[in-house]
Order: structure tokens, then C-alpha cells, then sequence
């Protein structure tokens, strides 16, 4: 139980960290000044998400790891993140599509989760649940307005929508382990999140006249820290100061 | 509350905030509770506004030392439960950004209407309701960007969640 609790800690600490990682390299990029703003706010929640996350990952493993030991310091394949949040920004389309994917799953998650056995995990999911809530409505937002917007906009945000496809599946996959976590109540089952997700989706693509994602051939991996190729250049980045300087502190 | 308990809220529910240091992290709702534990320590409760406000830890830090420099033996913990929300705004801290020219939440922003609908907020400059949104995300986490359509003054708004 501890061991599945830890990594279902783990798995969540790091979609959220990577995809804040991902998110944070807009800074200074976006196309617009608004946008400039929101991407770093939304990774600077999902990266303040993460910390609690580690924090109490760390407390259940209990060989003294903190929240920097964990986000720093481990090698590719002990990462568990979704493939999707590591994969490249691509346009801004692609990212702000991304994020919205991530930001329905996880207000659907959070929804669920402030229920949670742990009185822990139920309190981080009271914190991120109004912040989750914040970046679906955002993004959401924009799915519409780029893809009812101009052929441009509307031919990039169909072809984000090809690109991700494959990596839809992944957020509804169990392993042994969640199941197991799922069974003791402290974390939902995330395959009964598959259909009120697709709804979600579903209700802002027709209004954004995207096609309906296919979610049967799903790209798998993340999960048993299987990765793209992307992957161990953001950590090359992400994990710079930390392998420079190890205990480096400010 | 006894008179040693009370003396070190008084100390550090004065701690300005260092984002919007027209309020106390009192009239925030950041810090919670002060209280004397059975070693003599005093015991600060702090919550923070948003997972990643990166004002957490000057905060947690201006009242470790404002405990201490009133004879205090500090202690800061981070709690969670309940999350906070604009709610725990006082009424003073309202009235307080709004002078500093915040437009201060708009109350009962748990509900759907705050979340999902339009909300009305109205500028804290001339109090016009006609105010329009620039931007969701503003110059803090905890702020989205407004402009006032009578006086054109653009302003932050402290955002409900």
C-alpha cells in the first residue's frame, strides 16, 4: 500500500513538474503580452502542485528524500510521467490545447479526489481544484476562439489535435499499483474519468468545429518511465543547476 | 486566547504582504492561527493563497521574524485545509485593497457564477461598474488585469477562487 501510494504520488508529481517545465518555457515566447502572463501563472500553479505533491511523496517513502531530491536529482527512467506533458511545445495551438486536455482530466481528478482517503491528498486536491478549475476555463476559451477562428488558426488547432491524439489514452491507463490505490479510496479510478472527460472535450470541440479525438491506439510508456526522446533534453535543462551544483541552495 | 498568545498574534498578524503591502497577512487570511505550545513556542499557521505563490516563503519568513523580534520562540506551519479562498478576506482587507486600488474580489466566490459566469467588478478608482477584462492572468498569481470603461483607468483585480 505505501509502495503503490508512493508512486501514485510520484506519477502525479511529475506530470505535473514536467508539464509546469514545458509550460515555463513560454515565458518571454507567447504571442501576446496577456498569454505571456498566463502560461508562466499556470505553470507556476502546477509547479507549486508538484511541491506538495514531492513533499509528501517523500514523507511516505521515508529515506529522507524532500521535495529536490525527487524533482531534481533522479534519473530519466525513474520519471512516471504522462508522455504527453513532456512532449515539445510545438505552436501555440499545440500548447494551449495540451493544457486544456490536462487541465479537464485534472478537474475531473481533483473533483474525485477531495473525497480522498488521505487527509493529505484530500487537502492538496482542495488547493489545486480552484486553480485546475481557473486553467480549464482558460484554455477551454481558447480552443473556441482558435478553432472557430480564422482557416489558419482553425487548420493549426486541428493539426495539434492529429499530433496529441496519441497520447490521449494514456491519461485513462491503470497500472497494477493505481489499481490498487484506486480499490483503497485514495486516489479515483481514472478509467470512470474516461467518459465524462470525453464529454468535456466533446462539448467545447463541437463549438470550436474540432473533430472528436480517437482515444483506442494510445501511446503507453510514461507510466514505467518509458519517455520520448524529448524527454532527456528537458531534464538536461530542468535538472542543470541541481547536477552543476549538487544541494546547491539559494 | 491568554495574553501570551494574544500578544504574539498582535505581532505577527502586522506582517505586511510583500506583493500587496497595503494589507496585513491577517486581513489576507494568510495567517490563520497563532498559538502557544505546551514547549513555549508560538505557533504560526499559514496557508498559501495559491500552490505556487512564490510570496509563500517571504511571507512565512517577515513573520518568523516578527515573532522573534517580540521575545518569541517561533514555529511556522503550512497548512492546507481549508483551502484558502477570497472568502477569507476580512472585510477590512477589502476595504483596504480597494483603497490601494485593487478591486477587491467579489464576494461568494465559491459559487459556480463567480467560476464560470461573467462577475461584475466594479473599478476602485471611480467605482463605475462599466469595467471590461484585459487579461485572466495578471501581475501576480493572485491577480487578473482589468480596464474601467468611464475613467480608462486600467487596474488589477484580486481574482476570486
Amino acid at each position: 500500500m505505501q509502495k503503490g501510494l508512493f508512486s501514485a504520488l510520484l506519477q502525479l508529481a511529475d506530470d505535473h513538474l514536467v508539464l509546469g517545465h514545458r509550460l515555463s518555457e513560454w515565458c518571454g515566447h507567447a504571442p501576446m503580452l496577456e498569454e505571456d502572463l498566463a502560461l508562466p501563472n499556470i505553470a507556476l500553479d502546477l509547479i507549486g502542485q508538484a511541491r506538495s505533491l514531492y513533499t509528501y511523496a517523500g514523507e511516505i517513502e521515508g529515506v529522507g528524500r524532500d521535495e529536490d531530491a525527487l524533482a531534481f536529482c533522479r534519473i530519466e527512467r525513474e520519471y512516471q510521467n504522462l508522455l504527453i506533458c513532456e512532449l515539445p511545445n510545438g505552436d501555440f495551438a499545440q500548447t494551449i490545447l495540451r493544457q486544456f486536455y490536462f487541465s479537464s482530466f485534472m478537474l475531473l481528478f481533483w473533483e474525485q479526489t477531495l473525497k480522498s482517503s488521505d487527509a493529505t491528498v484530500a487537502a492538496v486536491a482542495g488547493k489545486a481544484i480552484k486553480e485546475a478549475k481557473y486553467h480549464r476555463r482558460h484554455c477551454g476559451e481558447w480552443v473556441i476562439r482558435l478553432g472557430d477562428g480564422t482557416d489558419e488558426s482553425a487548420r493549426r488547432m486541428q493539426a495539434s489535435c492529429e499530433i496529441l491524439e496519441p497520447y490521449l489514452g494514456e491519461f485513462f491507463h491503470t497500472s497494477y499499483d493505481s489499481l490498487e490505490i484506486s480499490q483503497s479510496g485514495v486516489f479515483p479510478d481514472k478509467n470512470t474519468l474516461q467518459e465524462p472527460w470525453l464529454m468535456d472535450v466533446r462539448e467545447v470541440f463541437q463549438a470550436a468545429n474540432l473533430n472528436i479525438p480517437d482515444l483506442t491506439h494510445a501511446q503507453k510508456g510514461g507510466r514505467e518511465g518509458r519517455h520520448t526522446e524529448a524527454m532527456g533534453h528537458l531534464l538536461a535543462q530542468l535538472q542543470y543547476m541541481q547536477r552543476s551544483f549538487p544541494n546547491m541552495a539559494w | 486566547m491568554n495574553s501570551q498568545a494574544n500578544r504574539a498574534w498582535l505581532a505577527a498578524s502586522a506582517v505586511l504582504d510583500p506583493e500587496v503591502p497595503a494589507v496585513t497577512v491577517a486581513d489576507l487570511g494568510i495567517l490563520r492561527s497563532v498559538e502557544m505550545d505546551e514547549y513555549g513556542r508560538a505557533v504560526a499557521r499559514v496557508t498559501p493563497t495559491y500552490s505556487g505563490c512564490p510570496a509563500v516563503l517571504a511571507i512565512e519568513l517577515a513573520i518568523e521574524a516578527a515573532l522573534r523580534d517580540a521575545g518569541f520562540d517561533p514555529v511556522i506551519e503550512r497548512s492546507l485545509t481549508p483551502a484558502w479562498t477570497t472568502d477569507w478576506i476580512t472585510d477590512l482587507g477589502r476595504e483596504k485593497l480597494r483603497a490601494y486600488g485593487i478591486a477587491p474580489p467579489v464576494s461568494g466566490s465559491s459559487s459556480k457564477r463567480a467560476l464560470f459566469g461573467d462577475v461584475q467588478v466594479s473599478c476602485p478608482r471611480c467605482s463605475a461598474k462599466d469595467t471590461s477584462k484585459l487579461s485572466e492572468f495578471g501581475s501576480t498569481a493572485c491577480k487578473a488585469h482589468y480596464r474601467c470603461n468611464s475613467c480608462l483607468e486600467p487596474f488589477d483585480y484580486f481574482k476570486c477562487i
